[in-house]
């Protein structure tokens, strides 16, 4: 089992009432809008399973809308959320989604549509996995497990041969230490994300210069 | 530094305190440094004296409406010279409705360990400063203390209702918080595990049955009686009194019978007091019976 520090036991710090549908609902949004990595102009959240059925009496909606906002899970903002989000130009929407029991999704799973103000899109699903434990299970339809612990960055390249081995080595010349590395991919010679986790903050220089690969499309720089 | 039971922490504080032990597994294991520890935890310790406070100035809607203004009535009556309890348990009881009130209204807490049960270290904490005048490092060092315990049951049982029930929510923070009191006011690390472990047994079994799932009712007055539970085998180990099971044996009773508790009695709302007729009708209140 990973490290338990006093600060899991004495912590999280959060905005009520619960660590699962309120603190982990906004953990989730936050990392969303991180790595959007802009203003967002319209969100359509929909809701599964017990996020579906109880939002409302945990203030999971105002938990998802003040994560977009960039609302940290002990700013006591999130209670006023929708007032800020109005003021911001935010323009969200709540839906339900229907879920069998046989369906295999999380019980409090969240799929975001965001759209920035530049006109980038993103899809994000995300599960509260208890105690304000988040993990984001697909991004633009590609099934990716990440959970923003650490400092990250999502490359979404084409599938050609080298396009890994060119991510790390720029990463060694700019002294960053890869504490994890995986790729997912839609399909062979289709798309697929690299998701690089690592101890250091990864620089904006270093993502400046993966991009000069032809074969990246896009790279999302996700800070702790 | 590390521990991994209860029995090795025991063995460490001959020659140090369980909170000096609990800073230096933090900074060794957690790769930091003393000052980053320190002003964590001295955060949190902000965080729980304004949540632990801020209902006795102002009552804030809760999202269920099950709860609201029970510290505060509490505080008015002990002011009117009519409590029953004395002083360190009325300012217990008082300080552990304040934590559920603002948890519920979406204000800022401290889960310790958890959400549900984050009034009852901070109850007991404040009710002791008060008394008898603590100073800030020794509710620090109270801190730490309690997440020594916390820690143990987190790695070796659950302290999570959907797991266990609410025996590992409010039991753990009873059990956390006896061990913090017994420490305060200076008794031994053996007589804070004694304390930690007569305050899980009583409270073995205890069911996890909010009603309309949310953590209002009855989550808010059984953080009174964790509280009042913790001060009271703090005040039994103080004396003398000692657990016949010892600490450890008794988290893996507690986690036993955690896992045979159905899952109805689970976190899920539906047992207990969730589904007595008042319970049902709240949640059809609630979420306009579409549950």
């Amino acid at each position: 089992m990973a490290f338990i520090s006093v600060f899991d036991v004495i912590g999280p710090n959060m905005v009520g009432p619960s660590s699962s549908h309120t603190a982990g609902a906004a953990s989730i949004a936050l990392l969303t809008k991180k790595m959007i990595g802009e203003k967002v102009k319209r969100i359509k959240f929909t809701l599964y399973g017990s996020f579906a059925k109880t939002y409302k009496g945990h203030g999971t909606d105002r938990a998802l809308v003040g994560g977009i906002l960039g609302f940290e899970t002990d700013d006591e903002r999130i209670r006023d959320s929708f007032e800020l989000a109005e003021a911001a130009g935010l323009d969200f929407k709540f839906e339900c989604a229907d879920t069998d029991e046989d369906d295999d999704i999380h019980p409090n799973t969240v799929d975001m549509q965001v759209e920035g103000f530049s006109g980038r899109t993103l899809f994000v699903r995300g599960e509260s996995l208890g105690g304000g434990k988040v993990r984001l299970t697909r991004i633009n339809g590609v099934k990716v497990s990440f959970t923003g612990e650490f400092h990250a960055l999502i490359v979404i390249q084409r599938d050609y041969p080298g396009v890994v081995a060119g991510i790390t080595s720029v990463l060694s010349s700019y002294g960053v230490n890869i504490a994890y590395l995986r790729v997912f991919r839609e399909e062979k010679g289709g798309l697929a994300y690299t998701i690089v986790e690592s101890d250091e903050a990864i620089s904006e220089a270093a993502v400046e210069e993966m991009k000069k690969n032809t074969a990246i499309e896009d790279i999302m720089l996700v800070k702790r | 530094m590390d521990f991994h039971t209860a029995e090795e922490l025991l063995a460490l504080s001959e020659n140090m305190s369980i909170a000096d032990i609990m800073r230096q597994r933090e900074i060794v294991q957690g790769e930091t440094d003393a000052e980053t520890v320190e002003l964590r935890m001295k955060k949190a310790l902000k965080i729980m004296r304004d949540s632990a406070h801020k209902p006795l100035e102002k009552v804030f809607p809760t999202t269920g409406g099950l709860i609201g203004g029970e510290a505060s009535k509490l505080n008015e009556h002990a002011k009117q010279g009519k409590s029953i309890c004395g002083s360190v348990l009325t300012k217990a009881l008082i300080y552990s409705q304040a934590v559920p009130e603002v948890n519920a209204s979406m204000g800022v807490i401290v889960a310790a360990p958890t959400a549900g049960s984050a009034g009852v270290v901070p109850a007991v904490l404040f009710a002791l400063e008060d008394e008898f005048g603590l100073n800030e490092k020794t509710l620090v060092d109270g801190l730490f203390t309690a997440g020594a315990v916390g820690y143990l049951m987190m790695k070796n049982a659950s302290v999570s209702g959907a797991e266990a029930g609410c025996q590992a929510e409010v039991g753990a923070a009873s059990a956390m918080a006896a061990a913090m009191a017994v420490t305060m006011m200076g008794g031994t690390a053996a007589q804070a595990f004694d304390a930690a472990s007569i305050a899980l047994s009583n409270l073995l079994g205890l069911v996890c049955d909010p009603i309309a799932g949310l953590v209002e009712a009855p989550c808010q007055s059984r953080n009174a009686i964790g509280a009042a539970n913790a001060i009271t085998c703090a005040e039994m180990a103080l004396s003398g009194i000692k657990a016949v099971v010892p600490f450890t044996e008794m988290m893996q009773a507690m986690y036993r019978v955690g896992c045979k508790l159905p899952a109805e009695l689970r976190e899920t709302a539906l047992g207990g007091c969730a589904t007595t007729p008042t319970g049902c009708a709240h949640n059809c209140r609630i979420f306009g019976g579409c549950n």
